[in-house]
């Protein structure tokens, strides 16, 4: 995993409450055994006119000029700029992943869904929740100025605007020393093998059956 | 200190926990399917890991497996990429070991949800999880039990453990009793639609109250499976007696002396008389009618004695904005009574709704009437081959199929339509599933949550239909 510290970055505004996994990276895409290549699927249903399916060339699609990640001045932008519950619905990770391949570095919003949440941390997907009040400001700044950029600093846990406005977030100072290091969950976990171990041969004595 | 139920589940399974709050849970039970897991084996491979518990790992194939042509064994999948992806855990499997697999075709297949609890392999006081997010299901048998991303099953396969935080104790209580016509499936669409699909988020759920008791175990399943949709990541049921007399005799669940000494510690799996809820929301079971959703999200639901609703009366501008978005998608107009929606599709299935309890209120509403003209396909898919097995035995398909029903092979197939079952664009679908988000049944299908009986129901009249009216 990449490591994140500090980024910074063009907006995209995403105006929408509850944007679902379905919508994120449709099913058809989750036939793939690969971990990769789901970039160009995001929100596949609104990108496109026509009917995505995996394998398909997508350059050569028609692009639904309305769909806000279509418009010129929000090409290259890392930073996804959206409503309450994003990513809520399946368990999907392709979800961030196509987030991330697509070339998003950080989501703001003023609430996630839990499972989404996990999983865009685990691949170091930065999630920031801010208030729903600072969210309308930034959507307001976002579509007043072109080339609108945010500031993401996860050291200092703050998002800055061009005008020097700092919002601060919350994230669990495990998660951020993973984020921040760029650190493999399952090597930190393994370092507790000798727990585990002894776990286990307590939880057979006091519940057998789970282990015959 | 007084603890509830799900304080009991977290605490006999804590391995480790960080200055923070952050916890390593042990896990006991590792639900596979074909969809979530393949990044997960060859993450695995790549780093040079092995499994941490064999015989923690249940497995089987369901999200891409074709409701049809089974005589032709793979040859029958046609679609070469969901092959592939059930031909990889075929592999997987073989490589990397499992306590039990179901694959393709065996005859205890099915969906991941169905076949853990009827095989035993869900058992009380359990952590459960699978990379699906209806694995909450499995909470209706005092087990806490998660969906999780893949990197997190690759977490799992590799230190039988999950990096997480406690979540907050959310009660939500049914008190009364239900009215007749009125299912477990109504319970939930009519939670949701009072929380929102958020109002759990962040939350483990336990549902209590006497409705709740009184729900057969499939019903509580149908239950838990949707408290993924009111935000909250598990939901749960206390143990009694029911969850016991369902699980004596299944192919996992313990016998002899460990059953009786599984029983007696089951019997304690319940919320301490007096422990705290961060959160508490009361329903009246007697005011649950039969629901309808008519949006896109769980969340936008009604009646059946309802109408659409009418955007310009909601003040909030986010919100008014989705709804009417939702409206254009599900091309409804405001005010339209929920009875004069005519559909073109029926789906009885999925995870939610394709237990045996699901077939018969189906079948008994099917009995002796046939599907309305204007409906293009009804199709009943039981959720394993034993669901099916059992309907048969019972002279169920025989109903369905005399009333005009299609009779399929088991799996997801059009709850989220990843084999050939899907809705074609603009189709309009009365669906026991747990999803209506937009282009779930298929790419500009339009998706309406009911329950068996108002599926089976909405077949017969060609529209909506409030069950309870049918002679
Ligand atoms: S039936 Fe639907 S919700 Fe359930 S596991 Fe399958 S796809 Fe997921």
């Amino acid at each position: 995993m990449e490591k994140f510290i500090r980024k910074e970055g063009l907006v995209a505004p995403l105006d929408r409450a509850n944007v679902d996994t379905d919508a994120i990276i449709p099913k058809q895409f989750l036939k793939s055994i690969q971990r990769t290549g789901f970039g160009p699927n995001l929100f596949d249903e609104w990108r496109y006119l026509d009917r995505g399916e995996p394998g398909r060339d997508n350059s050569a699609r028609p692009l639904n000029p309305d769909f806000v990640l279509n418009k010129t001045r929000f090409e290259g932008a890392t930073v996804l700029l959206t409503r309450e519950n994003f990513g809520c619905g399946s368990s999907r990770e392709h979800a961030p992943w196509a987030l991330q391949q697509f070339g998003f570095q950080a989501v703001i919003a003023p609430s996630f869904a839990d499972i989404f949440f996990n999983n865009s941390l685990k691949n170091g997907l930065l999630l920031i929740q801010l208030e729903s009040k600072i969210i309308d400001e930034l959507f307001t700044e976002t579509a007043a100025k072109e080339g609108y950029r945010l500031a993401v600093d996860l050291e200092q846990q703050t998002v800055s605007t061009p005008s020097g406005r700092s919002f601060s977030f919350e994230i669990d100072a495990f998660r951020k020393h993973c984020i921040m290091n760029g650190l493999d969950d399952i090597g930190l976990t393994l370092n507790h093998a000798d727990k585990i171990r002894a776990f286990e041969a307590k939880h057979k004595v006091a519940q057998p059956w789970l282990f015959s | 200190m007084k603890k509830t139920l799900y304080d009991k589940l977290w605490d006999t399974h804590v391995v480790h926990v960080e200055a923070d709050g952050t916890a390593l849970l042990y896990i006991d039970r590792h639900l596979v399917h074909e969809v979530t897991s393949p990044q997960a084996y060859e993450g695995l491979k790549l780093a040079n890991r092995k499994q941490w518990r064999v015989d923690s790992v249940v497995a089987t194939a369901d999200h891409n497996t074709p409701t049809r042509n089974w005589d032709k064994g793979l040859e029958g999948i046609e679609d070469q990429v969901s092959r592939l992806q059930i031909e990889t855990l075929d592999k997987n499997i073989k490589e990397f070991g499992a306590k039990i697999y179901f694959p393709f075709l065996d005859k205890r297949q099915g969906i991941v949800h169905v076949i853990g609890p009827e095989n035993g392999a869900t058992l009380p006081g359990m952590t459960v999880v699978c990379g699906d997010s209806h694995t909450s299901t499995h909470g209706a048998f005092g087990a806490l039990a998660f969906g999780i991303g893949t990197s997190e099953v690759e977490h799992v396969l590799a230190t039988q453990c999950m990096v997480m935080q406690k979540y907050k104790n959310m009660n939500i209580e049914v008190k009364g009793k239900l009215g007749l016509g009125v299912t477990a499936k109504d319970v939930a669409l009519a939670i949701i639609g009072t929380i929102g699909t958020a109002g759990g988020t962040g939350h483990a759920i336990e549902f209590t109250g006497e409705a709740i008791r009184d729900l057969s175990m499939e019903g509580r399943m149908t239950l838990c499976n949707l408290a993924i949709e009111a935000g909250a990541r598990t939901g749960m049921v206390a143990v009694d007696e029911k969850t016991i007399a369902y699980l004596q005799g299944r192919m996992f669940s313990p016998t002899g002396v460990q059953w009786d000494q599984a029983v007696k510690y089951w019997s304690t799996l319940q919320t301490d008389e007096g422990a705290h809820f961060d959160k508490v929301v009361s329903l009246d079971a007697t005011q649950i009618q039969p629901q309808v959703t008519w949006g896109t999200n769980p969340q936008m639901v009604t009646t059946v004695g309802g109408k659409v609703p009418d955007p310009l009366l909601e003040k909030d501008p986010v919100q008014r904005e989705w709804m009417q978005r939702a409206l254009k998608y599900m091309d409804l107009k405001p005010n339209t009574p929920i009875v004069d929606i005519a559909i073109d599709k029926v789906f009885i299935g999925a995870c939610t709704n394709s237990r045996i309890e699901d077939i018969r209120a189906a079948a008994t509403v099917a009995q002796g009437k046939k599907v309305a003209s204007n409906v293009k396909l009804a199709m009943v898919v039981p959720g394993s081959g034993l669901v099916k097995a059992q309907a048969e035995a019972e002279g169920l398909d025989k109903i369905l199929l005399a009333a005009g029903f299609e009779w399929r092979e088991p799996g997801c197939s059009m709850c989220l339509g990843m084999n050939e079952d899907q809705l074609s664009a603009g189709e309009r679908c009365a669906s026991t599933s747990n999803r209506n988000f937009e282009g779930r049944q298929g790419p500009g299908g339009r998706t309406h949550l009911v329950s068996p009986a108002m599926a089976a129901a909405a077949a017969i009249a060609g529209h909506f239909v409030d069950v309870r009216t049918m002679a």
